[in-house]
């Protein structure tokens, strides 16, 4: 088993206790055998309520239910459009004007998919993260397009991995709805890196994305793999139980 | 008898096991539950049990239908492709270069979701569908469709961003079936597939300039200019998602435009036949 942020093995003193010992002794029963899942368990897993943003417990996405589905599709949407707002502030590195309007089309909607989860969820979504886009340069547009179909291409392996954890048929349709509209966008950047390259499926394969290029399978990544390659971009840590 | 570790055994051979045993990764829980209820002589056979349904080539009848519709639309796309890369073309038809290179890679991918549904579905022998079986004009109205590029450009965007549409739509179908991955990942690289095939026809179709890799607002959805594809196209203007309206969100100014790009629609797999059967010939439609 590995951890998804190494410093959260260290519980806080002030949150040690009954409860807390117990989910963890409950879920290492639970996990110990299955032997597979990515945990990083702390305290902040007993709380009650799903929503709850601290900068030192982080937030936790708790896979029991489609709440944590979502919130982890919340979480990425976040990510993508805290990216791209970024990215839509210093639009002059692009001197293709089509490039410029597909980044702001690209911005537009990663807004709205945040903007969607955060009122489906209400009262039960996990709060604001902070992104950490220091190792991006985003003066640029080499490595802005490396980062932007870096975030594309896991963002399409996120959903087509976590579909099958989605129990609400509606939540499952919005999911596809959302992710063939990140596959335009990751083909659309990757053909501004490359024109061509749009579906590179052995690339997608062998960058641990999850494709399977011999059957034409574009990428599908469980939430603790994407979760750890997608954590370099997020200060705010994440914690995950019950996946 | 050491059950967990026969299945960690089977792990260091096939990864997944965890994944087909039962996809929510919750499988070593149903497994405890199971071990409570039942007696120790009788593991054996629930092991047996456990490993027919991760590994049994039986498929529930609505998720055969899923596929085989799938597989239909994927023969539908591998025999345009394949039949149009073969054709003596010239400059005119699909160019030597970047065009044909990319139409190639679509081609092949075509090729792959074909043995992987007939996979999937235990179908060994030749494929169901094959050239003769399709009328690429439909019926006259793509009459061209051999011979210029830029129709063929059309048919082929039509059928991509059917496909997408389709796939998306059979999900909840397969909602928490291990098939549905790999339905998403097919999903997936048509929709790639639809943003390159929209460049293309942004940049060798006349009229089509303003053609983006997503689908943008019209009032009917249909943003090609391709009229003989509404029916491809039908509900795209949708802004209003899980009953939430896109337009303006939580005051984020998201134009009506941006809202109907943002989300990819779905369509039945009625719909999906329709516009499929428009290509296939008698005899052969799918009903």
């Amino acid at each position: 088993m590995k951890n998804l942020n190494e410093p959260s093995q260290v519980l806080p003193a002030n949150e040690g206790g009954i409860l807390e010992s117990r989910l963890q002794r409950r879920s290492f029963l639970q996990y110990a055998g299955a032997g597979a899942a990515a945990l990083a368990l702390t305290a902040v897993g007993c709380r009650k309520d799903r929503g709850f943003t601290n900068d030192i417990y982080g937030v936790t996405l708790d896979f029991k239910d489609d709440f944590g589905v979502l919130n982890y599709a919340y979480a990425l949407e976040q990510l993508e459009a805290a990216f791209y707002t970024q990215v839509s502030n210093n639009l002059a590195i692009f001197t293709d004007s089509t490039e410029r309007a597909y980044f702001q089309d690209i911005r537009a909607h990663e807004v709205a998919h945040r903007e969607f989860f955060k009122s489906v969820l209400g009262t039960g979504s996990i709060g604001s993260l902070t992104p950490d886009f220091s190792s991006i340069d985003f003066n640029s547009r080499t490595a802005v397009l490396a980062a932007a179909k870096t975030f594309e291409d896991l963002g399409v392996a996120a959903y087509n991995g976590a579909g099958v954890r989605i129990q609400n048929a509606a939540y499952l349709t919005v999911a596809g709805q959302i992710v063939s509209v990140e596959a335009r966008h990751a083909a659309a950047i990757r053909d501004m890196i490359s024109n061509g390259s749009f579906s590179n499926l052995s690339e997608l394969q062998s960058s641990g994305l999850g494709a399977d290029s011999a059957n034409g399978l574009d990428g599908a990544l469980p939430p603790d793999k994407v979760l750890a390659m997608a954590s370099k971009y997020i200060k705010t840590k994440i914690n995950v139980i019950n996946l | 008898m050491n059950i967990i570790n026969i299945l960690d055994e089977i792990e260091k051979v096939d990864g997944e096991i965890y994944e087909r045993l039962n996809p929510r990764r919750k499988a070593m829980k149903d497994f405890y539950n199971i071990g409570k209820k039942i007696s120790l002589a009788a593991l054996p056979l629930a092991l047996g049990s456990m490993f027919q349904k991760a590994y049994g080539q039986t498929n529930p009848t609505n998720v055969t239908e899923v596929l085989n519709l799938a597989l239909a639309l994927e023969y539908l796309e591998w025999n345009y492709y394949n039949r149009a890369l073969g054709l003596s073309s010239g400059a005119a038809y699909i160019p030597v270069g970047p065009a044909r290179d990319a139409i190639t890679t679509i081609r092949n991918h075509e090729r792959q979701h074909v043995d992987f549904l007939k996979k999937a579905l235990n179908i060994t022998g030749a494929d169901g569908y094959v050239q003769a079986d399709f009328d690429f004009t439909a019926g006259g109205t793509f009459a061209d469709v051999d011979t210029n590029y830029q129709t063929f450009l059309k048919v082929a965007l039509a059928f991509e961003d059917t496909g997408v549409r389709a796939y998306k739509g059979q999900a909840p179908l397969l909602k928490q079936q291990s098939v549905l991955t790999a339905a998403l990942q097919i999903h997936g690289v048509e929709a790639r597939h639809a943003s390159h095939l929209r460049k293309m026809v942004k940049e060798n179709v006349t009229g089509a300039t303003a053609l983006k890799p997503w689908i943008t607002y019209t009032a009917n959805g249909n943003d090609t200019g391709v009229t003989a594809a509404d029916a491809v196209y039908a509900g795209e203007q949708n802004t209003k998602i899980a009953n939430i309206e896109i337009q303006n969100v939580n005051g984020s100014g998201i134009t009506q435009a941006q809202a109907a790009e943002s989300f990819d629609e779905t369509i039945t797999g009625a719909q999906a036949k329709t516009i499929a059967n428009l290509f296939i010939k008698a005899g052969k439609k799918l009903s």
